[in-house]
């Protein structure tokens, strides 16, 4: 059993949450990953490591409802308990000086970003960060990533907060201006797919991090297999970073819908019986 | 049934007389519908008559066919007294799960192949046998416990919960160390749980088996990747005297043909295990979802075939399996090949898939496949297969399962330093010790032989056991005698190839 310690709504569908998992967090390093399992019929879905804590021994995720199981997850708090908790998963990012990286986070992506930046800023880098978010009131941690950041520039698409546009604006302007080292886009699908578009007339390594569909974690199942330079790489152990001008992207987001019929019937089946034993049984 | 010998009349009945006793079964429409065990076991009166076809032989050659050697007559004559309990204890002396190899050995490519009343009539069905007695224990015996040696203050660490991790950490256990097994999933068995299904054994007797081991004072931590929540060489330096790395050979193997990556196509390892582990079968009360559509095609010959195949069909699918050898070859168990052809499972032999064929939207709409016919022999001496040219066809299906075997996962090997390893990425460990190029860390199970079968892990885990209680305490990991022995097999070996 795995304790949730804190839990904090950032929105309808955005939520925080921090983990006692000290066996996870003695060695969780940016860029890495969990699969947790709310309960004996939780299916096993991964999220990123959006901060970790060594010395509490705590793992903190951002998760964004969109189906049963992370609607289920947010309406646990402080005190309940998790069935399963398994991690650092994947390779982690490669932290270094590369001189000047721009960090762009689309909606949740912001949260996995997040470690990355702080990372790098460490190592030395200028880090230029791009918090991008469809509506103000989905906008996270602008204020985490100002701390990590030497500037940030936000954008909603609505221009209810920042600028109004997409991720991509901006980031065509820094490129431009010459002078970028290094890109990480870490958001949905089709963000990462128009970021990296965007930087490859530059010629800027862009890294993106991939979010598959994925069961086991380790490299047994091959659910997660993404085309990369023509070749198949598993995501969750070859990746979930890898270099953005050679994802086919489409069939990423092809076989992220492999499961749409039935990730419906879950969530109906959910939302009409939740909380209803009668139901359930 | 013929040849009745006139010598050994002495008994009332003539051992050779009495048929091979038949094993009731669902029957083949009831059970394509549903996930429980497609072999009842046998009745009391049925393992009688079984038992008492044993010839009990002064030379059991059955005996030599048990990879783990199990006392195949003295067991047997047990049960023919209908003393099952001692016949239970008899089978532990030498395999740790009997329920499991009673159920799932491939018998008549070991024990049942060599049985001498095989040679003019059918083998003793020694597997069932086993199976009865290990089946008695859990519904009527009382739970033994073994003696657990007093506690030797030294400290093993276990990777994987199959069938050899699991082994090792209860003989272990009993000598009086400290064990922990790290298991990386949610639950513990290997591929017994997450890989064989259900009909062919149920998760409850793997479940019972691993709380077992537990009940010897075996810790046991789940959720623990080890390559990532700790490395080996972590274990070594964090209190552990000594390890045992049992992980498996899990990686999926593809094609490489054309098409591999649209939605629909799974390897076996994906979808076994959103079926069995994940219970998806039972989808929406589980949450994982496993799609089947109307027509599955299933990609391979061996057990994991037919497990894939046989789980689509009791997920409502009609079913094509399509194997590049012909049924001589076809190397999954007798008794699996024949459920599967009971059950309506359109076997396409000869026929080798060349690329999978998509949709607009990325889903899978059709297997183009080729004839294939033996040609000459390989180094194997098996006739290899060639295609039959323009015999080019195409199989409308909506799901494609890749079981064509799997490889070692790198994960953890990669992480552990000065590990040898062999050009299949697979451990190198001595064949009589398993110890490996680390000192202190000893490997076996499939991810030392390739995928195998399960008494072979259970086998490898019992001799692990063995060398590293004597790594523990000191002493040569061989005794002089054992040395001596393997020294004359070797001489023997080398005299006859002369
Ligand atoms: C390495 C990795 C890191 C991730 N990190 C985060 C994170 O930090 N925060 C977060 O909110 N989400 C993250 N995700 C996505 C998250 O795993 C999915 O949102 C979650 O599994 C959906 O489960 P569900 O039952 O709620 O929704 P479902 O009902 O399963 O899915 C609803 C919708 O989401 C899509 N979907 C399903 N699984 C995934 C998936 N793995 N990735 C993307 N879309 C999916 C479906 O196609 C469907 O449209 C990550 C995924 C991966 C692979
Ligand atoms: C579908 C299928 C059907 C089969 N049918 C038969 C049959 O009928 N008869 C037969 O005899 N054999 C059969 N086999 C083969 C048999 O199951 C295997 O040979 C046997 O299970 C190998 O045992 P093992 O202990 O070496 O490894 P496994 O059973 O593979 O167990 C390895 C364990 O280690 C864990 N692990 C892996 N990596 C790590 C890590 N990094 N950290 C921690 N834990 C880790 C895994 O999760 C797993 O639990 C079948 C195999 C499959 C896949
Ligand atoms: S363990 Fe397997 S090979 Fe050995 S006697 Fe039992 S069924 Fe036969
Ligand atoms: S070889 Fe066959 S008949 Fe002889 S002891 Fe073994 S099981 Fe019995
Ligand atoms: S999730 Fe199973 S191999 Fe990546």
């Amino acid at each position: 059993m795995y304790k949730i310690l804190e839990k904090v709504d950032y929105s309808d569908d955005v939520y925080m949450q921090v983990i006692e998992a000290p066996a996870v967090a003695r060695v969780a390093q940016a860029g890495q990953f969990i699969v947790l399992r709310i309960n004996e019929e939780g299916e096993r879905i991964p999220l990123t490591i959006a901060d970790f804590d060594r010395d509490q021994g705590t793992v903190t995720i951002v998760v964004q409802a969109i189906g049963k199981s992370t609607r289920q997850l947010q309406e646990l708090g402080a005190g309940d308990n998790l069935a399963n908790f398994i991690g650092p998963l994947g390779i982690p990012s490669d932290i270094e000086n590369y001189g000047t990286v721009v960090m762009a986070g689309g909606g949740v992506g912001v949260a996995p970003v997040y470690p990355i930046a702080r990372e790098l800023k460490r190592a030395g880098n200028k880090v230029i960060s791009i918090v991008a978010a469809r509506t103000k009131n989905l906008l996270l941690w602008e204020d985490r990533m100002a701390d990590v950041s030497d500037e940030v520039i936000v954008t909603t698409d609505d221009g209810s907060y920042g600028r109004k546009c997409l991720v991509t604006e901006p980031l065509k302007e820094l490129c431009d201006a010459g002078g970028v080292d290094l890109v990480y886009a870490i958001g949905p699908g089709i963000m990462m797919k128009f970021c990296c578009k965007t930087t490859e007339p530059f010629g800027v390594k862009t890294l993106v991090s991939l979010n598959s569909i994925m069961v086991d974690g380790t490299g047994m199942c091959g659910a997660c297999r993404v085309s990369v330079g023509g070749e198949t790489r598993f995501v969750c152990v070859d990746g979930p970073e890898f270099d953005g001008h050679q994802v086919d992207f489409d069939e990423l987001m092809a076989r992220q819908r492999q499961y749409l019929e039935q990730e419906k019937i879950s969530y109906d089946f959910y939302l009409e019986c939740r909380g209803d034993a009668q139901c359930l049984a | 049934m013929s040849g009745i010998d006139k010598n050994s009349g002495k008994k009332r009945v003539k051992k050779t007389e009495i048929p091979r006793t038949a094993i009731p079964e669902q029957e083949p429409r009831v059970r394509a519908t549903n996930f429980e065990e497609v072999s009842l076991g046998y009745t009391r009166e049925q393992a009688l008559v079984e038992a008492s076809r044993c010839l009990q032989c002064k030379k059991p050659k059955c005996v030599a066919g048990c990879p783990v050697n199990i006392d195949i007559p003295e067991f047997i004559k047990a049960l023919e007294e209908d003393d099952p309990a001692a016949a239970i204890a008899i089978l532990k002396r030498k395999t740790s799960f009997p329920a499991v190899c009673g159920r799932v050995c491939p018998q008549e490519d070991q024990c049942e192949k060599v049985c001498l009343l095989g040679k003019k009539h059918e083998p003793v069905a020694i597997g069932r046998l086993e199976r009865y007695a290990a089946d008695w224990e859990a519904s009527e015996g009382e739970a033994a416990i073994p003696e657990i040696a007093p506690a030797k203050g030294k400290k093993v660490g276990v990777v994987g919960s199959g069938p050899a991790g699991l082994t090792c950490a209860g003989d272990l256990a009993k000598m009086g160390y400290d064990v922990t097994i790290y298991e990386a999933l949610h639950k513990p068995g290997g591929v017994l749980v997450y890989g064989i299904p259900e009909f062919r054994l149920p998760k409850s007797i793997v479940q019972r088996e691993c709380e077992y081991v537990e009940s010897l004072g075996v810790e046991l931590k789940l959720d623990y990747v080890i390559g990532r929540t700790m490395t080996v060489d972590e274990m070594l330096d964090d209190g552990h005297d000594a390890v045992f790395i049992a992980n498996g050979a899990g990686l999926p193997v593809f094609l490489n043909i054309p098409g591999e990556n649209f939605n629909g196509v799974y390897s076996a390892n994906e979808f076994l295990t959103r079926a069995n582990l994940m219970k998806a079968y039972r989808f929406p009360d589980y949450d994982t979802p496993i799609k089947v559509g109307a027509r599955v095609a299933v990609i391979g010959g061996g057990n994991v075939a037919m497990d894939a195949a046989r789980t689509a069909l009791r997920l409502g699918a009609s079913v094509h399996l399509i194997y590049r050898r012909s049924m001589d070859e076809l190397p999954a168990r007798r008794e699996e090949v024949h459920h599967a052809q009971e059950e309506g499972i359109d076997f396409h032999l000869l026929t080798n898939p060349l690329r999978i064929i998509g949709d607009q939207e990325g889903w899978v709409e059709e297997i183009e496949v080729i004839q294939m016919e033996l040609g000459e022999s390989d180094s194997s001496g098996r006739r290899r297969p060639v295609p039959v040219e323009g015999s080019e066809l195409r199989i409308p299906v909506d799901t494609v399962i890749m079981a064509i075997g799997t490889r070692a996962n790198p994960l953890l090997t990669k992480s552990t330093k000065n590990l040898e390893l062999n050009k299949w990425g697979l451990i190198v460990a001595d064949e009589h010790t398993l110890a490996t190029s680390k000192e202190g860390v000893f490997a076996g199970g499939d991810i030392v032989t390739g995928a195998a079968t399960v008494i072979l892990a259970m086998g490898a885990g019992k001799i692990a056991a063995r060398s590293i209680d004597r790594y523990l305490q000191g002493q040569p990991l061989l005794t002089a005698e054992e040395e001596d022995e393997i020294r004359a097999s070797q001489e023997k070996a080398a005299a006859g190839a002369k």
